[in-house]
């Protein structure tokens, strides 16, 4: 089972708007001026004037980006839970989903071979986790 | 331009260069002055996005406490307002400036505490019978836990922003990773709590359940089941909380009882509990070690200290690792698994210190909920 929930959406303030507008702004011009120096032969200037005109608009956009972004969908995770019930006669196993009401050493169901009542046997969850160190 | 200061700009005569210099010069100083507070913003911002996580997670698990009060209990009337008293639950521990009897002082709060908090489950949900009631009450635990969480850092992250502290504000920060952690570790709990499944923190329980099941149990102490169990050639007294409702029980009560009953002629405790893993370590590993294997408050483990040292009695340990979030949510399978190695170890070790007929204790301490015996 997963819950989720959305958060309340995320208002953006003018002054970060602003900022994020002037910067867009400011990084086209150095980009633009960029341009002009290089058809005027200043390859120092033009190099200059790129990478602040590039990182000002990727800065600008990412700084976009973020306000478009949804906030991350918050999560509520129950794990799956399995439950083990075993014949102690014959050895048959069933194994479902954890029920309510189920515990280990719960008397079952009769067994469908021998008719010997079953038992809960084991309760537990598997967890497959990432390869991780140690 | 006048020519010097064009100079200092790499694009000469030009007033985007101009501005370009003016916006570095400005971010510089803004950040010589307003450097820390910027940091102090981004850092609130961080609290925020968690504190709003906490809420929710708070939040959920009200839901789910009331909805399983709802289900179980058949309540007449509508438990909201019950469980929302509930949550504000507070236990005041007794003063220790005269620390002498403190434990006693302490017991008596938890007894208070706990007749409480049964009473009041009672309330809420009337059709519940033994087990559920128990389930219900760890339920509302989990939930409890998770509102003082949020209220705790939400208190933390008002202040810091009030005062505008810096070292509020860090320290905060830097412990809220552990925080989550725990909190969404009560969540997972809270589920494993309603409906009744096994937590890692049974481990302890489950082993003892193991050995005494198929025996003949009887009740020596408040919530404690305890059996006689031939293991090795040696009569063990197995003992843990009685089962399968959510519950630890007084398992120092249990094992002071069994050795008055037996004046003292015990030749070895074994306790079993699940503890605290370093991170590397695996979730399922045993460890084994001397010492009173029990968490808590302290009560029991201070009772059985006494008991033992008033006869000499040797207390073993056994442990199974796993860490916080195992601990209350449902039981990982490296954890049932354990089980039986601890059972082998336990063999191995009351063969290697005692002798053929020698009386034992084996304690499995933990919360037994989803575990019979």
């Amino acid at each position: 089972m997963a819950e989720t929930a959305e958060p309340a959406a995320r208002r953006i303030s003018s002054v970060y708007l602003v900022i994020i507008i002037v910067t867009f702004l400011l990084s086209v011009s150095a980009l633009f001026y960029a341009a002009d120096a290089l058809s005027k032969n200043q390859n120092l200037s033009a190099g200059y004037f790129t990478l602040i005109g590039s990182i000002g608009l990727a800065l600008s956009v990412y700084m976009l980006l973020q306000t478009q972004r949804k906030p991350s969908r918050v999560t509520f995770e129950m794990p799956r839970v399995i439950t083990t019930i075993l014949c102690q006669k014959c050895g048959f196993k069933n194994i479902r989903d954890f029920q309510r009401g189920d515990y280990i050493f719960k008397e079952a169901e009769p067994c469908p071979k021998c008719n010997e009542k079953m038992m809960i046997a084991s309760i537990y969850h598997e967890v497959k986790e990432k390869e991780r160190l140690g | 331009m006048v020519p010097q200061v064009s100079q200092l700009l790499p694009g000469g005569d030009n007033i985007i260069a101009w501005i370009f210099q003016l916006v570095f010069y400005a971010l510089f100083v803004a950040f010589i002055f307003y450097g820390q507070r910027i940091q102090m913003y981004i850092m609130l911002r961080e609290i925020e996005s968690r504190l709003a996580r906490l809420k929710f997670i708070r939040d959920e698990g009200r839901k789910m406490a009331i909805s399983t009060i709802k289900e179980i209990g058949k309540p007449q009337e509508d438990p909201m307002e019950r469980v929302d008293r509930f949550l504000e639950y507070i236990a005041i521990a007794p003063q220790s400036m005269d620390p002498a009897g403190i434990v006693w002082k302490l017991e008596h709060v938890l007894d208070v505490r706990d007749t409480r908090f049964k009473d009041e489950v009672k309330l809420m949900a009337p059709e519940a019978d033994e087990a559920q009631l128990n389930n219900l009450e760890n339920t509302l635990e989990a939930a409890l836990a998770l509102n003082i969480i949020y209220k705790v850092i939400r208190h933390f992250y008002l202040l810091g922003k009030k005062t505008l502290s810096l070292y509020i504000i860090m320290q905060l920060q830097m412990v809220l990773p552990l925080i989550m952690r725990e909190a969404e570790a009560y969540a997972s709990a809270l589920k494993a709590f309603a409906t009744g499944q096994p937590i890692g923190d049974g481990a302890g329980a489950l082993v003892a359940a193991k050995l005494m099941h198929g025996h003949e149990k009887r009740r020596i102490a408040k919530d404690i089941v305890a059996a006689t169990v031939p293991i090795e050639g040696r009569i063990a007294h197995v003992l843990k909380s009685e089962g399968p409702g959510g519950n630890v029980g007084k398992p120092g009560e249990g094992i002071r009882q069994i050795i008055e009953e037996t004046e003292g002629k015990i030749a070895a405790i074994v306790m079993v509990d699940a503890a605290l893993k370093f991170e590397g370590e695996k979730p399922g590993d045993v460890a084994e070690g001397v010492g009173v294997a029990i968490g808590g408050p302290g009560v029991d483990q201070f009772k059985i200290e006494e008991s033992v040292l008033k006869y000499k009695i040797p207390v073993n340990a056994v442990i199974v690792k796993e860490d916080i979030g195992d601990a209350v949510s449902p039981m990982r399978k490296e954890i049932f698994d354990a089980a039986d190695t601890v059972i082998q170890r336990i063999k191995r070790l009351i063969l290697e210190r005692t002798k053929a007929g020698d009386l034992v204790i084996i304690a499995g301490i933990g919360n037994t909920i989803g575990i019979g015996q």
